[in-house]
């Protein structure tokens, strides 16, 4: 099951350059909540922030608090054990293209010592039904490699490897960005169902998106929260008049 | 600023929603006159009219369309947008009563003058009024204008049910001048849905400009209201 991500007064550099400033927000758990804002405006950062991949970078910083349900992650634990319970998918879909299809989902499980061939067979089968893959590769499971699929194919079989090791939270940064709409079309209704198990949080620049697949949405303009509502807020009668400028197009 | 070519397009859907505007109110000042006076020429101008603003109905409701399939407009300009579109059917339908008055009239014509205990020029002048004001909240975006308008609806129907009262008695009592009384109870009851229209205007004026939906609050609260002493009880 999904949990509540509670994030208080976060901040976050590159160097010098003060990239999220004084972040405090609630996300709920088992919703879809949307990240937007234009370009360079601190969402992805964000999201890297809730499993720790914003501090692999050498020159970030990180202050504040984040907690995954009732783990406060930069405090309790390591970075490996949050990026197990804080999958993520990226913008452009990154499977290994040397392994098999069932090599690339079982390799999360692999690196956690999971060695059980039936045990193994049983992950991969479940996270690829739940990814929405499964009828479409199963007779090619070791025959074919993961970068022989389409682009939708692969982004579906990174989401099938992020839900291998039983994440609680999924992260998705533009992850049908680079989809034709049929493909994106699969992913948003992957994430409708997805988000009974798991908390969702995806950062979109396609606002029709945000709108389609999310409950709650917040706005970031110059690494600042803006605006955090109810999606159906936001994309008709916004509070403040900057989220309203964005997503009606007068600016970004 | 950006999306100038949207920005524009909103701007022109605006002007012809106006210029339709313009029409429905002059054809239902025109039908008022025509029954002051009982001049059929006024009445044909009416007609006239009508068919323009039916055209000018589908030519807007196409380009809030294309706006809408092509753009993919958020909060207050998809608000604007939907408002325009029923603020549209609402115009039409005043067309469509000054018509109505206007048939009547020339109906009338045809029959001796009689002395009904109605005013309806006052009752045209209240919704006429209506539909002016809307139209002012309208091209002001100015949601306390039409929050005014609202307040206005209640005369009319008070105004309405006493012509109910009052013309149905007179077409029991008085069977001699029955046609008349009924023409009047039918120009009484279109200027009641004028005023009705314009009371819709107003409140697709409202949610446009401040996302409130104030549409049958009335009858919501009376419900309640109700709910709540069955419960009670």
């Amino acid at each position: 099951m999904g949990v509540r991500i509670d994030v208080t007064n976060l901040n976050a550099w590159y160097g010098t350059n003060h990239t999220l400033q004084d972040i405090t927000l609630n996300i709920p758990a088992n919703h879809a909540t949307a990240l937007i804002g234009p370009s360079g405006c601190g969402k992805s950062t964000f999201v890297r922030c809730l499993n720790r991949m914003h501090e692999t970078n050498p020159i970030a910083r990180v202050t504040g608090t984040v907690r995954i349900g009732d783990l406060d992650i930069y405090n309790d634990a390591k970075p490996v054990q949050v990026r197990r319970r804080v999958g993520m998918v990226f913008q452009r879909p990154n499977p290994f293209p040397t392994m098999s299809i069932y090599d690339n989902v079982a390799s999360g499980l692999k690196l956690n010592g999971y060695a059980n061939r039936r045990v193994l067979d049983e992950i991969v089968e479940k996270s690829l039904k739940n990814s929405a893959l499964w009828d479409e590769v199963k007779d090619d499971l070791k025959k074919k490699s993961g970068a022989s699929l389409s682009g939708g194919q692969q982004q579906r079989l990174c989401i099938a490897r992020a839900l291998a090791v039983d994440p609680e939270v999924l992260l998705m940064d533009e992850p049908a960005s680079a989809l034709d709409p049929v493909s994106t079309s699969k992913i948003e209704d992957l994430i409708f169902q997805l988000k009974s198990q798991y908390t969702i949080v995806i950062v979109t620049h396609n606002m029709q998106q945000a709108a389609r697949v999310a409950e709650k949405t917040g706005f970031f303009l110059n690494g600042r929260m803006v605006e955090f509502d109810s999606t159906h807020k936001i994309f008709t009668n916004p509070s403040d008049k900057r989220t309203e400028d964005y997503i009606t197009g007068r600016f970004g | 600023m950006t999306r100038i070519r949207f920005q524009r397009s909103l701007d022109e859907l605006k002007e012809n929603l106006l210029m339709m505007a313009g029409l429905a109110e002059q054809a239902i000042q025109r039908a008022i006159e025509a029954y002051r006076v009982r001049d059929l020429s006024i009445c044909d101008l009416v007609s006239r009219s009508e068919n323009a603003i039916n055209r000018l109905e589908r030519d807007i409701d196409q380009a809030a369309l294309d706006l809408l399939a092509m753009e993919q407009p958020m909060a207050i300009d998809l608000r604007f947008i939907l408002s325009v579109i029923k603020i549209n059917a609402d115009l039409e339908r005043v067309g469509d009563a000054a018509k109505s008055i206007s048939d009547r009239v020339r109906n009338m014509e045809q029959m001796a003058v009689a002395d009904l205990p109605v005013d309806i020029p006052r009752m045209a002048t209240l919704s006429a009024e209506m539909v002016r004001k809307s139209l002012q909240a309208f091209i002001e975006a100015d949601a306390d204008i039409a929050r005014n308008v609202l307040t206005m609806d209640d005369a009319v129907d008070a105004m309405n049910r006493a012509a109910y009262k009052s013309l149905t008695k007179v077409m029991e009592e008085q069977s001699h001048i029955a046609p008349q009384a009924l023409n009047a109870l039918m120009i009484s009851r279109a200027l009641e849905r004028v005023a009705d229209h314009a009371t819709n205007i107003a409140e697709d004026v409202i949610f446009w400009v401040q996302g409130d939906d104030v549409r049958h609050r009335k009858s919501v609260a009376a419900q309640k209201e109700k709910d709540a002493k069955t419960t009670a009880s």
